[in-house]
């Protein structure tokens, strides 16, 4: 019942919108993203992307002026539905914007798309909606959640190592980041273990891990998990023996957390500080002027949400009443991000370049993240040609 | 390569007692939770839900004050005073009313209060998980009887977790005040007929619990991490002990303690090799930390239907 009332009235909706009777005079976006929870540290590098977007285009977007209605979802799929109904009910915006956990994504990704509602991830990116739901109105500017771990496997593959001990938590996205990672690498293993997504210490499986005696360690412990994990793992006495390979695991959100015993670590990337192009300069160094703080990825996403929106809306000349046209601007928009130049695919994820990178001791004398290598280049997922949109 | 990370592959018995170490470590840091919720359970007859606020507060405490004055002992100072203090704070405050309570007034005052500490903590220090160090002095390895290399650190924790533990056994066993605490977890209306000043009594027990809560959070800070919200999962586990010990008990919540500890890990560690010598590798892989996971939940079920008052229960309540 719900769903049908949403998309009759996000029909309705829409049909407002698509009456020319007054052309557009400003662009209204509602951004949804985790601002209380254990995820609002995520949830605020995205908002602050978006914001340092929008004033670095003069507080308008495509020419128009913005009106920005930010919601918390506190990470919570009720809230978010909720949420949702209210940007396509009442404050009718013109995109959906922003989000951070893959779950309210997926809790979301009907109600908006049914009502014809554009909607631009900043982070999550599930296998479904990349593949065989993939949706016309739906576009992402960061990445397929296998990405990561994608371009870790590719990097180690042609590293040629072998025999390499693999960990994540026990739950659905721990094994989709291994199996992604195991799609691109080839070599022997040597373990895999899967923690239970609570478990806080990590001393049993790093005895055993040694007790194994692997050539290197390959692990996926987002957020919290990846500061109490590799901190145990350098206490363990394993960082200088093993090389500690992750994907989501350290970000500039928490390396301050972490501290030295992240020097040393392996990850891969599609965004680092030192990468050299003139938008990231102007993105990194707007971002430590507004916020007194270094971005993480999310960060970047969200700026290129509004960036992918900038380019749309100006190459359809500000009519944004006139949605098939404005679809079709941001399905072909080149994307000025501070990653480079990033088109999207068919099914509306970015192609983009993947890099290797390694935590080392910064100008500072902090710990920072230093790009080394290309991992995966030009790469969008695996599920594209599963979605129907050509 | 074996050589350098210190042991010869293969090795059962060093990796075996490796494993009990870990779970000796696990248990001592339970066992600090525990202490502080069982003696205000089995007293005041509280259900505290707000003892993992303590220990988030002695880690908070602990990691900002060693941050700031690069003073290991200052940070020690901070931890455990802090979490003292703000024990005295709620008791003072807010506790000592609702004792008389049943304990549906304590869980529902009990978990405001973790809110409303853990928004504090959010807005004095951020989202953000805070950095805390392990002190130089404790760093790197320690060999244990040549057979393998063990974190400094946590053998630090354990040797710390004894002695607290053993503190306590005097206190409780060889002094008045012990007695007196004693007297008024088995029972506290005839202790207080007999002339125990059982307010003051009240107060002593919670600030100490609280103190051992924050011992407990600011020794795991460095390997775990401290962030809002970080005592929550501990204290389901503290009450877990504190169930299979006996309530009330705090020689039964120092045994539950290492037994949770040491069954959870060996379990993490062990079941897998058992399970994949009967099921194939990937059913194994699936299953062994799943049920390794429950086996904590199914001790404590067992010991709920076999000897509903816990293994050892304060005498004669």
């Amino acid at each position: 019942m719900k769903w049908l009332k949403a998309s009759l009235f996000g029909a309705a909706a829409s049909l407002a919108l698509a009456l020319p009777a007054n052309a557009a005079d400003k662009i209204t976006l509602g951004l949804m993203t985790s601002l209380s929870g254990t995820q609002a540290i995520l949830g605020v590098e995205i908002r602050d992307g978006i914001q340092l977007a929008i004033d670095q285009l003069g507080g308008k977007v495509g020419g128009l002026p913005v009106k920005l209605v930010i919601e918390d979802d506190q990470g919570k799929t009720d809230v978010a539905r909720q949420l949702a109904d209210k940007f396509v009910k009442s404050d009718k915006v013109d995109a959906a914007i922003g989000f951070l956990a893959s779950n309210l994504m997926l809790a979301v990704y009907r109600p908006l798309v049914d009502a014809k509602m554009i909607t631009i991830s900043s982070n999550p990116g599930p296998s479904q909606i990349a593949g065989k739901d993939c949706s016309p109105y739906f576009f992402s500017t960061s990445w397929q959640g296998d990405n990561w771990a994608e371009a870790m496997g590719a990097y180690l593959q042609k590293k040629g190592v072998q025999n390499i001990y693999l960990m994540a938590p026990n739950y659905a996205a721990g094994k989709d980041v291994l199996t992604g990672f195991k799609r691109f690498y080839k070599g022997t293993i040597a373990g895999e273990t899967y923690t239970p997504l609570t478990q806080l210490d990590f001393s049993a499986e790093l005895s055993q891990i040694k007790a194994t005696n692997p050539s290197a360690v390959f692990a996926f412990y987002p957020g919290g998990l990846g500061i109490q994990f590799i901190k145990q793992y350098a206490q363990a006495g394993l960082k200088d023996k093993l090389t500690l390979y992750t994907a989501y695991s350290i970000d500039q959100t928490t390396l301050p957390a972490i501290g030295d015993d992240a020097l040393g670590m392996i990850l891969t990337t599609s965004w680092a500080a030192d990468l050299d192009n003139p938008t990231n300069k102007k993105f990194v160094q707007g971002f430590q002027a507004k916020y007194n703080r270094l971005p993480a990825p999310y960060a970047v996403h969200a700026y290129d949400t509004i960036m992918l929106l900038d380019s749309a809306v100006k190459a359809v000349g500000g009519k944004i009443e006139d949605k098939p046209a404005l679809l079709a601007a941001l399905r072909n928009a080149k994307i000025d991000s501070p990653r480079g130049e990033i088109r999207l695919n068919t099914n509306h994820f970015p192609i983009q370049t993947f890099y290797q990178a390694k935590v080392v001791k910064g100008a500072d004398g902090k710990p920072s993240i230093k790009i080394e290598d290309v991992a995966l280049k030009d790469y969008s997922d695996a599920y594209a040609a599963e979605c129907p949109m050509k | 390569m074996s050589d350098e990370i210190g042991r010869l592959p293969g090795d059962p018995l060093s990796l075996v007692l490796e494993q009990s170490l870990n779970g000796l470590q696990l248990g001592v840091l339970l066992f600090l939770m525990s202490a502080g919720l069982t003696l205000v359970f089995g007293i005041m007859n509280l259900v505290n839900l707000a003892h993992g606020s303590l220990y988030m507060v002695g880690a908070y405490l602990c990691a900002w004050g060693y941050a700031l004055t690069q003073s290991f002992l200052f940070g020690l100072i901070a931890g455990i005073g802090g979490a003292l203090l703000v024990g005295l704070i709620i008791e003072l405050g807010i506790f000592r009313r609702i004792y008389s309570g049943d304990h549906l007034d304590h869980v529902l005052a009990t978990f405001g209060l973790t809110l409303v500490i853990n928004d504090i903590a959010r807005f004095i220090f951020g989202p953000a998980a805070l950095f805390a160090k392990v002190p130089d002095f404790l760093g790197g390895q320690t060999s244990i009887f040549g057979l393998f290399a063990y974190p400094t650190y946590r053998l630090a924790i354990i040797i710390v977790g004894l002695l607290v533990a053993a503190g306590l056994s005097v206190l409780l066993q060889r002094t008045r005040l012990g007695m007196l605490i004693r007297a008024a977890a088995s029972n506290r209306v005839m202790a207080g007929a007999l002339g125990v000043n059982v307010t003051a009594l009240y107060t002593f027990v919670f600030v100490l619990g609280a103190a051992l809560a924050g011992l407990s959070g600011l020794m795991a800070g460095p390997i775990l991490s401290v962030v809002p919200g970080m005592g929550d999962s501990v204290l389901i586990l503290a009450f877990v002990v504190i169930v299979i010990g006996g309530l009330g008990s705090v020689q039964g919540a120092f045994i539950a303690a290492i037994m949770v500890g040491v069954i959870d890990t060996l379990g993490r560690s062990f079941l897998k090799p058992i399970f994949a010598s009967f099921l194939d590798r990937s059913a194994a892989d699936n299953a062994a930390p799943a049920v390794a996971s429950m086996l904590i939940y199914i001790l404590m079920a067992a010991v709920l239907f076999l000897r509903p008052q816990g293994l050892f229960p304060p005498k004669s309540r």
